[in-house]
């Protein structure tokens, strides 16, 4: 029998407002096993936790219960403290009274009586653990991001200047992300790419940085300071160690129709290329489905003209096993496609673009180099009309519920280049609300208004109306003066809702890291743990977690570097000792526990079983207790019961389940 | 179905994932959302672990209802444990119908950390259905006997 | 019966196999045993009929264990078994020589008895090649019965003649399904709920926990019972008023879902008459309902329903909302 001491907390009048502490401290003390109950107001102090320190000492416990609030609030600090008094810590159960019952009843009778069947719950189950060991496992010193725009780029650079090596992989051919595609950036209209550039070839330069460019995670698997990463090397066609990055060859491919995803489809390119001049590493990759050699058999120009021998059409996807002890999600975000919003003309008029494409336009390395015109006629367009929230804030299913936090800023800096440049250009923005929140933000946004006097309109557009002579007719509403306004525009932009990367569902569930209804990740908690994810060793940098700017992803690319850093300082990590394990002797075998495993943690040897009466070889259940991550799936697909789960054991459960239902 | 009674104070086992459910069951808390205090709370790793044993057994020892939350299907903190849930609770639910016992006294919803509002929402509706059921009567016996 | 016994006789000789596993005469005419035979002499008291409805596979378990190959004959639904069992590593098909032994159906006394058939000493056609109609030797002189109307309920919903596991075959096997197999379960399904607890009720109450279903069925084959071991708490064998003893029937019939192979046998044994195959042949008619047709011990590689999930998988609410 244990001897179980009960602490009944008040949680200053949280709980005692509530529950009548001393009567469940009176109830309490008559259950199997108790030996000790007493309460305090804070159980969680200094003082209340010595309170408890020194009973275990006194009162000889081998079992404690905390009537508290939640235990994913407070059962780490008490299970502290048993350990340090010399109990097990997991001897430690919580009886959640406060989140679960003073907070939601109001009637004390009622409380105290919960409160209670909550701690007789507690007792039942304590009654029946058993001291659970933490094991050890180690760390490998090496982290991978996955994702190579600012955000990868930062953590990466912040990691490596730790001392730790660390992998970027990229699914493009370059690292530089959505970044590398912006001309200005707010509120300081510097030049993206004469800030982003430094850092791209920082990181290509630094030697505890490997570059994975043109390459995908193809599979992951064991768990926090040990995964085990397949990288998807895609045959780029050329040899990185032989190109010299002169570019002859793509000035002479001869197929030069593919759409040019940098310049958002703008423009075409050659079917061998980089994506932009400063592109890191500036190799060229052969973009097989559209190189005339891949696809007839007959060219080879590129081969033929490279001075380095570099182009090698025989090259192969190359796939790269490696260990890492943290992997960063740095996926980043993309436009939503406009397919739904059929009345902004988007597929109609080649002069209805979106913001990203006119940041193409605007900059000198674009399709237009850097002058403002309009894709159909190539002539400079007079009056622009920016629509905000197309498919952010919306509430039909068509876009996203959420605001996607940047395009005020971004449209009031297009408004005030476009006025700054060419003070001739009409320039209205229709808006839902101006959000300017942040550093020099709202200065910013009055600057447009005030000394480059864009049109403000607050209002919706209805309808974007292609017209014969091959302008745009805005029809929207002006809420503030309501009435229905017209505008005859010639080129339209609109800020299009931002969405995490397609791609991120994939890697979410090879991570076994959650994502919400919008297919951002979660992370540990909203407000105190933001750049981790609730899956130990996973951490999220940048847009993937949430809208944000290029700021806030540095600062939170920064963050989730020096929680990486903290984890590869660790030489061992202590193990989750709730995990699942065989009785050998009522084993049948018959692998219905590892067909259920996600981790792959159960395998089958051969042992020898000995018993009263029982000397035979048996193929048994054998869990692997650093993959085994205490889920409990296979303890029901056991019909025998050999399989159970450590600190909630079947007999725990079903204690509980005895002591609520008495 | 019986008429709801005032005086009839059902007993409910609520199985709550310790990732999802049992945190919106906190979050409930901390909005103080209020719901009756008949239900009780087991915390469970993953709504996997639930055995159907265990729910029969609440049963058996004279539960009125019981109901297993976890997280959203393509949410599990373990992958797929609440796939497995979805299988055998489906078919347990439907086995117990087959049996004549009243479908209204489990139930599986997933409810996830940031639902605070539903589970509050659930558990109320979920009593509601209990009270009107009125006191199990066949479940505690699934032999039946007379 | 004659080939049988002449062919497992030359398999022990040539030393294929060390024992054969087949039936023997039990103390009645009508209720032959499982039985081990490990000489050519002992062969004399195998038997093969239409009382042979054991199924033999759950005892190849024991055999697995043994020296040498055991000579197993298996009727074309125990062989669903038999795979079912190698599926879960429970039996080694190396250690198995299977003789697929024919089969017209199996019968059952008890259907012989409700025709008024009383003080049975013998009944004469049973065998695999008899002819269409019983003669049954009784106190009061002979009676006549279609072999058809004393065929075990399993046999009107057989699965096929063919064998899905067998090293060589021995006689004839007839299809002799001529009733639809979910048509019990989906006639109690139509009754209103409180009909069905009440029938339920009155078949479940006459269960004396005799473990024959427990000890007949193959999947029920675990080598330690949770009702026998500590780890649920769940044995009080003292008790009357046990867990065990109201949820015995439903925690087995979940334990073996997806697993069983719709034998029978849990029906067969029991000495109360419930009919015990109703449990697991709901489930079965679930599982394909939700989860796509599936049939246990076939001998395909597919994951068992249990150990499988979809994402579009049905929810635990369709069982309210179809009311």
């Amino acid at each position: 029998m244990q001897r179980i001491g009960v602490f009944v907390c008040h949680c200053g009048s949280n709980i005692a407002a509530t529950v009548d502490v001393k009567k469940v401290v009176e109830l309490v003390r008559m259950e199997p096993g108790v030996v000790w109950a007493e309460d305090y107001p804070y159980m969680c102090s200094e003082a209340g936790q010595s309170r408890i320190a020194e009973a275990i000492r006194t009162q000889k416990l081998t079992g404690v219960v905390v009537c508290s609030c939640s235990p994913r609030m407070h059962e780490a600090t008490f299970r502290k403290c048993a350990e340090r008094s010399g109990l097990n810590p997991y001897m430690v159960e919580i009886a959640n009274i406060r989140e679960h019952c003073s907070w939601i009843h109001k009637n004390t009778e009622e409380a105290t009586e919960k409160a209670v069947i909550l701690a007789r719950a507690a007792i039942a189950k304590v009654n029946l653990n058993t001291p659970l060991q933490a094991g050890e496992s180690r760390v490998t010193k090496r982290a991978l991001v996955i994702g190579g725009g600012i955000a990868g780029i930062q953590t990466a650079l912040d990691i490596a200047d730790a001392g730790y090596e660390v992998d970027i992989v990229e699914k493009t051919p370059s690292i530089g992300g959505r970044m590398s595609q912006l001309d200005k950036t707010f509120p300081t209209l510097d030049c993206s790419a004469c800030i982003l550039t430094p850092k791209m070839v920082e990181a290509s330069a630094n030697e505890k940085i490997t570059l994975y460019t043109y390459s995908e995670v193809e599979k992951v698997s064991g768990f926090v300071g040990d995964f085990t990463v397949d990288i998807r090397k895609k045959a780029r066609s050329v040899d990185m160690s032989k190109c010299t990055g002169c570019g002859v060859c793509q000035e002479k491919c001869p197929s030069r129709k593919t759409p040019n995803e940098f310049n958002r489809g703008l423009n075409t390119r050659s079917a061998i290329y980089t994506p932009f001049a400063q592109a890191i590493p500036n190799v060229p990759v052969i973009d097989r489905e559209h190189c005339i050699k891949f696809q007839t058999g007959k060219c080879g120009v590129c081969a033929k003209v490279c001075q380095a021998g570099a182009i090698d059409y025989e090259q192969k996807d190359e796939i790269i096993t490696r260990k890492y002890g943290a992997i960063v999600v740095a996926t980043g975000f993309d436009m939503i496609k406009l397919d739904k919003y059929g009345e902004y003309a988007y597929e109609q008029s080649p002069d209805v673009i979106t913001s990203l494409e006119l940041e193409r336009i605007m900059n000198a390395a674009g399709p237009t180099k850097g002058h403002l015109e309009r894709m159909s006629d190539h002539r400079p367009p007079k009056n622009i009309v920016f629509i905000q929230c197309v498919g952010s804030r919306c509430a039909d299913e068509r876009g996203k519920s959420y605001c996607s936090k940047i395009c005020c800023m971004y449209t009031a800096k297009h408004a005030m280049l476009i006025r700054d440049k060419y003070p001739d250009v009409n320039v209205t923005v229709f808006y839902i609300d101006v959000r300017t929140p942040g550093k020099n933000f709202d200065e910013f946004y009055r600057r447009a208004v005030e000394e480059y006097h864009v049109n403000y309109i607050k209002g919706q557009v209805g309808k974007v109306t292609p017209q014969p002579d091959g302008t745009l007719l805005v029809h929207g509403v002006d809420l503030l003066d309501n009435h229905q306004v017209k505008i005859e525009a010639d080129m339209v932009v609109l800020a299009a809702a931002i969405e995490p990367n397609p791609d991120v569902r994939k890697i979410a569930t090879m991570l076994t890291a959650s994502i919400d209804t919008n297919n951002f990740l979660t992370e540990a908690h909203p407000k105190l743990r933001p750049v981790e994810s609730p899956t130990a060793g996973i951490f999220l940098s940048g847009v993937c977690q949430g809208p944000k700017d290029i700021p806030e992803t540095v600062s939170q690319a920064g963050a989730a570097a020096v929680k990486v850093i903290g984890l590869l300082a660790k030489d061992k990590l202590l193990t989750n000792p709730c995990t699942a394990k065989a009785d050998v002797l009522a084993c049948n075998g018959c692998s219905a526990c590892a067909n259920v495993c996600p981790y792959g943690a159960i395998s089958y040897e051969d042992q020898e079983v000995r018993a009263p009466g029982v000397r035979e070889i048996r193929r048994v259940a054998v869990v692997n207790s650093a993959l085994c991550q205490g889920c409990g799936a296979c303890t029901v697909a056991c019909p025998s019961g050999a399989m159970d789960l450590q600190g909630f054991s079947n007999r725990q459960m079903i204690a509980e389940v005895d002591a609520i239902c008495r | 179905m019986s008429i709801a009674n005032e005086s009839f104070r059902p007993k409910i086992v609520a199985f709550c994932c310790n990732w999802c459910s049992y945190a919106g069951a906190d979050l409930a808390g901390s909005s103080r959302l209020s719901y009756p205090a008949d239900v009780k709370i087991i915390r469970v790793p993953c709504s996997c672990r639930v055995n159907p044993m265990f729910i029969l057994r609440a049963f058996e020892r004279g539960a009125d209802g019981v109901i297993l939350c976890g997280c959203h299907p393509g949410d599990c903190h373990y992958t797929t444990g609440n796939y497995y849930t979805r299988r055998r609770m489906t078919l347990l639910f439907s086995m117990l119908d087959f049996l004549g016992v009243e479908n209204g006294r489990t139930r599986v919803e997933w409810v996830s950390a940031a639902e605070g509002v539903k589970f509050s929402a659930t558990m109320n509706e979920f009593v509601e259905t209990i009270r009107a059921l009125g006191p199990n009567v066949r479940l505690g016996d699934l032999r039946c006997r007379s | 019966m004659q080939e049988l016994r002449k062919r497992a006789g030359e398999l022990l000789a040539d030393g294929t196999v060390a024992r054969v596993l087949a039936w023997r005469a039990g103390d009645l005419p009508y209720n032959p045993e499982p039985a081990f035979f490990e000489t050519e002499a002992e062969l004399e008291h195998l038997v093969y009929d239409g009382f042979c409805g054991a199924n033999l596979s759950k005892l190849m378990i024991e055999a697995s264990k043994l020296e040498g190959k055991t000579l197993v004959c298996l009727k074309p639904c125990d062989t669903y078994s038999f795979n079912q069992l190698v599926k879960e590593h429970r039996v080694d098909r190396e250690k198995a020589y299977i003789i697929g032994v024919g089969c017209r159906g199996k019968l059952d006394i008890e259907k012989i008895r409700r025709q008024g058939i009383r003080g049975i000493e013998a009944v004469e056609g049973a065998e695999l090649d008899g002819p269409e109609e019983l003669t049954i030797r009784t106190f009061s002189g002979e009676k006549k019965c279609a072999y058809r109307d004393a065929m075990l309920e399993r046999c009107h919903v057989c699965k096929g003649k063919e064998h899905m596991a067998y090293d060589e075959l021995l006689g004839e096997s007839r299809d002799t399904k001529d009733a639809e197999r979910f048509a019990e379960v989906e006639a109690i399904e139509r009754m209103p709920a409180k009909e069905r607890f009440a029938y339920f009720q009155k078949e479940l109450s006459k269960c004396i926990r005799c473990n024959a279903c427990r000890n007949a069925c193959p999947a029920c084959s675990c080598r330690k019972c949770v009702f026998d071991s500590t780890k649920f708490d769940s044995e009080q064998k003292a008790n009357v008023d046990s867990f065990e003893e109201k949820m015995f029937h439903i925690i087995r019939a979940f334990h073996v879902a997806g697993r069983c192979t719709d034998c029978g046998e849990c029906s067969r044994v029991c000495p109360q008459g419930i009919p015990l195959h109703l449990f697991n042949r709901k489930f079965i008619k679930d599982i394909n309902t939700f989860y796509g047709e599936y049939q246990a011990g076939t001998g395909s590689d597919e994951k068992a329903p249990l150990t499988n999930y979809t994402l579009e998988d049905a929810e635990p609410s369709v069982v309210r909302e179809r009311g």
